[in-house]
């Protein structure tokens, strides 16, 4: 079940992101690690030393592209532009899948540049599916949809957000990115019980698993990357390789980010879920 | 309420600037009440009112936007000062919001916007203008196109004449009025050592550089902002350098451009061979010539 359709029939283990203050590091000390994800707009240029250093790590690491602004929910066309150069970068890196947000950012040409709540509606979902399979069409790749966190909720939701989000990846035919992160901190937000969430995903069509850490506030919890992950998260995580088993897993760190080590070393965490995964799988 | 309905709505919610406190407006979009406003479309929960809901995403979408202004603008930002950046910034992305998938671009268009708005430019118009234009070059020089380096075999059988160089795009050539390679590059020596100091040092340092402001004296520069081995330089260049240059990449052949760049100069005639041979051999050193693209050939027409 982990090496699937909708991540390229891979089998990768537990990666990192690919972040700025640990290039030197990566590429002098050579550390192993099973893969790397990468921000796919952090790359989507011309030319210079972003690209030089990814070169470098394609020399060395298997990547896989993640994006921040498909806004696959967006009621507006997929910008040509955007598609273009992300080709290209599919085409450089040979990731075996890409992935970005079940969320909207734009509308009328306008980025916000966050990843903002989608309405839980069968129009929504129907249009975004449809962006989806555009997106899908046009890469040449399998397309993961992450669920997002979120901070607030639409009256004209006609059902929950696994719903919407089962509804968009069967109409798409699509993976998931499941980030069990932002299940948790919608469930705060939200008043919905996690797990019920993680047991209403078709584990067959788990791609990849995101962990990660975030920030509580007074009211509510935000999905800040600046922290090691929790133990509710841990609980989520270790739910849903029970169900979708050894799944390719990553942690994000993108804030206050620490050494390298620290970071690999709180991502190698979920070697003990995963082992007690493939243990339970044995017998 | 439709998807795309519902989408202009908040995004306009999640546009609006901040108050001074950095909290939402009262004042919806539509002139109504932003907590009525917020009511129509977004459901309250038993911590936070809708308002209080829309109010993350429109905290958000600011503090991220001012981030990035602030990381690719230090130079502006120290010209200016904090308050009047951040004054200048809200008024930039409230007149031009961002239309790219990608932060990169946000500042794409402050030089033009600071031209038309010469308010926000504070009492050193010039010094501010000077700066933006430096470091938007240096955003184009970091991660722009690199072609393949021009070689002496391109050359073989070329007359001066009729040859026509093409440079790097990623090669920036610029004039200024002040000296805002130096201006910058200590406003970021500064920003390396602030990371390590205490908050008493840090005012101490950001009192010498309103200082260091404030005592720049004009001097007009020519500057190429260039590539080597994929870090970023500044490299000052002659008047007449900068002339050649200029236009060689306006596509000029190479026999006018050095005709040109020597109509009003004071360098003596004995001088200017040796030293266009030193500038030529110097540019082809730092790769600042690609190879010929040459135009796509137009179809034949029967």
């Amino acid at each position: 079940m982990p090496a699937n359709r909708f991540n390229g029939f891979t089998e990768y283990g537990i990666g990192i992101g690919l972040r700025a203050p640990h290039y030197d590091h990566i590429l002098s000390r050579k550390p192993v690690v099973d893969w790397f994800e990468i921000i796919s707009e952090n790359f989507m240029i011309d030319g210079g030393r972003p690209l030089q250093i990814l070169d470098q790590i394609l020399e060395q690491y298997k990547v896989v592209q993640h994006g921040v602004s498909m806004y696959f929910g967006s009621a507006e066309r997929p910008n040509r532009e955007h598609l273009r150069r992300l080709k290209d970068l599919v085409k450089r890196t040979k990731t075996p899948w890409v992935s970005d947000h079940l969320c909207w950012g734009s509308v009328d040409g306008r980025y916000t540049h966050d990843l903002l709540p989608m309405p839980y509606t069968f129009e929504a979902a129907k249009l975004t599916a449809q962006k989806v399979r555009e997106v899908r069409d046009f890469l040449e790749v399998p397309v993961a949809v992450e669920n997002v966190s979120s901070y607030a909720e639409f009256h004209v939701s006609e059902m929950t957000e696994w719903e919407f989000l089962n509804e968009v990846i069967e109409r798409a035919d699509c993976g998931i990115l499941l980030d069990v992160n932002n299940i948790y901190v919608s469930s705060q937000n939200h008043n919905f019980d996690p797990l019920t969430y993680v047991n209403s995903v078709p584990a067959e069509r788990v791609a990849q698993i995101h962990i990660a850490g975030h920030s509580k506030y007074r009211k509510y919890i935000l999905d800040t990357h600046d922290h090691p992950v929790i133990d509710p998260v841990w609980k989520l995580y270790e739910r849903s390789v029970q169900r979708a088993g050894h799944t390719a897993t990553l942690l994000e760190w993108d804030d206050s980010i620490p050494s390298f080590q620290e970071v690999h070393d709180e991502a190698l965490k979920a070697n003990k879920f995963l082992a007690s995964t493939l243990l339970a799988t044995a017998v | 309420m439709k998807l795309l309905k519902l989408q202009r709505t908040m995004a306009r919610a999640v546009m609006q600037p901040l108050t001074a406190a950095e909290r939402s407006q009262r004042k919806a979009p539509d002139g109504g009440s932003m907590r009525a406003y917020a009511a129509r479309f977004i459901k309250p929960n038993d911590r936070l009112t809708s308002f209080e809901r829309l109010e993350i995403y429109n905290r958000q979408y600011w503090f991220r936007l001012f981030s990035s202004m602030a990381e690719d603008f230090p130079g502006l930002r120290s010209v200016l000062g904090d308050r009047r950046f951040d004054a200048m910034c809200k008024a930039y992305l409230v007149d031009c919001p961002s239309t790219s998938f990608t932060l990169r671009n946000l500042g794409s268009k402050l030089e033009s916007w600071l031209r038309k708005n010469p308010k926000w430019a504070g009492t050193k118009q010039t010094l501010a203008l000077d700066i933006v234009r430096l470091e938007w070059a240096d955003i184009e020089a970091f991660d722009g196109k690199a072609e393949p380096a021009l070689d002496a075999a391109d050359l073989a059988g070329a007359s001066a004449e009729n040859l026509r160089l093409q440079l790097q795009p990623y090669v920036q050539l610029l004039s200024f009025k002040y000296p805002v390679d130096d201006l910058l590059l200590a406003v970021r020596k500064d920003d390396e050592d602030t990371d390590f100091a205490s908050n008493a040092f840090q005012e101490k340092r950001k009192r010498k550089r309103v200082q260091a402001v404030a005592k720049l004296k004009p001097a007009t520069i020519y500057l190429v902002v260039h590539r080597v081995d994929f870090s970023v330089y500044f490299r000052r260049i002659d008047a007449e350098e900068f002339s050649i240059l200029t236009a060689l990449r306006d596509g000029q052949t190479l026999g006018k451009a050095i005709q040109a760049a020597f109509t009003k100069s004071a360098m003596p005639e004995a001088e200017r061979a040796p030293a266009v041979q030193q500038w030529f051999q110097n540019w082809a050193t730092l790769g600042w010539f690609c190879k010929q693209k040459l135009p796509k050939k137009k179809a034949a027409v029967a």
